[in-house]
């Protein structure tokens, strides 16, 4: 491992003479200038992972010296050596970004144990930009696949919105892909090195989201065993992800806006009052300004999240997209199943493409989803799709024909494959009971294996 | 067969000498002689600090080296050593030169107000002998169970060993 780099800066040569040769010692590579304006000439050409600088110089004095260096190198770790009479220029330093101070003279212990932290700082400093640099080179918009003019604008906007901590609201029909925006701005956001905690709205009765959102003490309800940490207070200095806002109820709305415009709040039968700082995200597939319309919305709190809004396109105004989409999940879900799919048969992405897509990305997904399961690799096939197929065609798409009775005979037999011929699970996914299935299976002559 | 020559000045016992130039004779692959002319330090003394400035002394001790191979001299100054920029120092060295000097006086237990003690005392005084000549033979600090761990105290002298780690015994002349 290379040895450390020192910068000894001084205007004594004595000074820079000792402590070269002191440090030499310990195999450390000392540079040396006598004045700040020499100093920044070295750090010009290359970096010092310790800077050792007396505060008293002619000319630039250290303080001088420091604000510059820090301005360069923001991570410069500067040890400043102070004389008898300069301590209170030291404080100023430390504050200025100094990592410590040292008075002239040494003893060596302190000199020795001071250069050892300063260096284990640097190295841990080093860590972190390189930790950083490893977690932003991880590209936040890598889930979100789609090259389509309406996708390119919206990511442009996500970019956009990202750098500032406004409110964000997403709009977009149910499998958009609205919290995938959400996490990418996010992860472009200067929040990202903290945690995006998502709420699902819709899926908590009204008791439990406010449970959820402002946590409760010991006691505070039946159940309540424990004091827990609400989901505002583990977002606090990153992001909350509230989905499905549009579902909370009246009383929670109140309560939201409250903490909006405070930023602080009370757990559920606690009294104390937490304070907390994070970016607000939230999603809805519908449309809000109808539900203040309707009375079913409050207003005010629809502006306060209606900051900046960001549409998600439905799949059907972004046909384009779909077999970047179709292959994007075909890869996926071949690493997922381990089953080798390579290619997607044109007739079949000829049906992905005419399919209007009602579900959106998650339908497609799903549908792929469908395909690899009851189809064979290497190919995904028309025939494995549950879509159907293009009126007056050639029956690629539903070998069997598009009687009713033919669509149900191969969508049950899909199914049953599906679930490797187990009928309670088909049965349940077809929402049928047992007998009906058994009678349909005998019904079509279907195969369960 | 190379030489040390160790150079005296200040007070020192010439029993703690001997003893002293015993001890390196056992690990170092020199002949240990003892200079019989002590060293003039008026040079290198400050007044402000009450101290001896030790690259002063290093100087003058370069000066009298013949420039043999392998060869080296040692000071051993029975005053109290520093650096400009450091309250003092137990030894210094010129880096893979000729000449190093060290002091036993902050080596000494009755310095920090304990009671004598000669066997530590010699102890110290050959871990900080032996760690100041390797440096003369180009040795750095060593992270290891080594004598050229860095000291920066006497409590530290006393946790390392007075040998060399296997890797830099090879630095030392055959």
């Amino acid at each position: 491992m290379d040895k450390a780099s020192i910068l000894v800066v001084d205007d004594e040569k004595v000074v820079r003479d000792s402590l070269t040769r002191w440090f030499g010692e310990y195999g450390y590579r000392v540079s040396t200038a006598g004045s700040g304006k020499e100093a920044l000439g070295l750090l010009s050409e290359r970096p010092f992972d310790v800077m050792l600088v007396d505060i008293k110089m002619p000319g630039m004095d250290g303080l001088e010296l420091l604000r510059r260096t820090r301005e360069a190198v923001p991570d410069a770790v500067v040890i400043i050596m102070t004389a008898y009479g300069t301590v209170d220029y030291a404080v100023q330093a430390l504050k200025q970004g100094a990592y410590d101070f040292v008075k002239k003279p040494f003893d060596p212990d302190d000199l020795a144990r001071l250069v050892e932290k300063a260096l284990e700082h640097r190295g841990l400093v080093a860590e972190n930009i390189q930790l950083k640099r490893s977690l932003d080179q991880v590209s936040q918009f890598d889930d979100i696949v789609g090259d389509s003019p309406e996708m390119r604008d919206l990511l442009e906007m996500v970019r956009n919105v990202a750098e500032t901590d406004s409110t964000v609201l997403i709009v977009g029909e149910s499998g958009t892909g609205k919290e995938l925006i959400a996490r990418a701005v996010h992860a472009a956001s200067p929040r990202r090195y903290m945690p995006i905690v998502p709420v699902s709205c819709g899926a908590l009765p009204d008791t439990l989201v406010e449970s959820e959102l402002f946590g409760h003490e010991k006691g505070a309800f039946t159940g309540a065993q424990y004091r827990r940490k609400g989901k505002l207070e583990l977002a606090d200095g990153g992001t909350l992800f509230l989905d499905e806002i549009g579902e909370i109820s009246p009383k929670t709305q109140v309560d939201l806006l409250r903490v909006l415009e405070e930023r602080a709040f009370t757990r559920l039968g606690g009294h104390e009052v937490i304070h907390v700082d994070f970016r607000l995200i939230t999603a809805t597939h519908r449309d809000l300004e109808q539900r203040v319309a309707e009375g079913k919305f409050r207003q005010d709190l629809f502006y306060r999240l209606n900051v900046v809004t960001l549409r998600c396109p439905p799949l059907r105004e972004r046909t384009g997209d779909i077999p970047l989409l179709a292959e994007h999940f075909m890869k996926k879900l071949s690493r997922q199943m381990s089953r080798r799919f390579e290619l997607i048969e044109p007739e079949a992405m000829e049906l992905l493409q005419r399919h209007p897509w009602p579900g959106n990305v998650r339908e497609l997904e799903n549908a792929i989803e469908r395909a690899m399961v009851v189809g064979t690799p290497p190919a995904i096939r028309a025939r494995d799709l549950p879509v159907p197929g293009p009126a007056g065609g050639e029956g690629a798409a539903r070998p069997g024909g598009t009687s009713l009775a033919a669509v149900e005979r191969e969508h049950i037999q899909r199914i049953l494959l599906k679930h490797r011929g187990n009928v309670t699970r088909a049965a349940r996914e077809l929402e049928i009971d047992r007998v009906t299935l058994y009678n349909k299976i005998k019904k079509y002559g279907l195969r369960r294996e | 067969m190379p030489r040390l020559t160790l150079v005296t000045a200040g007070p020192l016992g010439r029993g703690y000498l001997e003893r002293l130039a015993w001890r390196l004779s056992t690990v170092l692959p020199h002949a240990v002689i003892v200079a019989g002319a002590p060293l003039n330090l008026s040079p290198a003394w400050d007044p402000e600090r009450g101290q001896y400035h030790s690259t002063r002394i290093l100087e003058l001790l370069a000066r009298g080296e013949t420039g043999e191979e392998g060869s080296r001299t040692l000071g051993v100054v029975g005053e109290d050593l520093f650096v400009p920029i450091l309250t003092f120092v137990f030894g210094e060295a010129l880096l893979g030169g000729p000449a190093a000097v060290f002091s036993p006086v902050r080596l000494s237990p009755t310095f920090y107000g304990l009671p004598r003690n000669k066997d530590l005392l010699l102890e110290r005084s050959l871990k900080e002998a032996l760690h100041e000549l390797g440096h003369t033979f180009g040795l750095y600090h060593c992270p290891r169970d080594c004598v050229m761990r860095a000291s920066a105290n006497a409590d530290e002298v006393d946790l390392k060993p007075a040998r060399f780690c296997e890797a830099c015994a090879r630095a030392l002349p055959a």
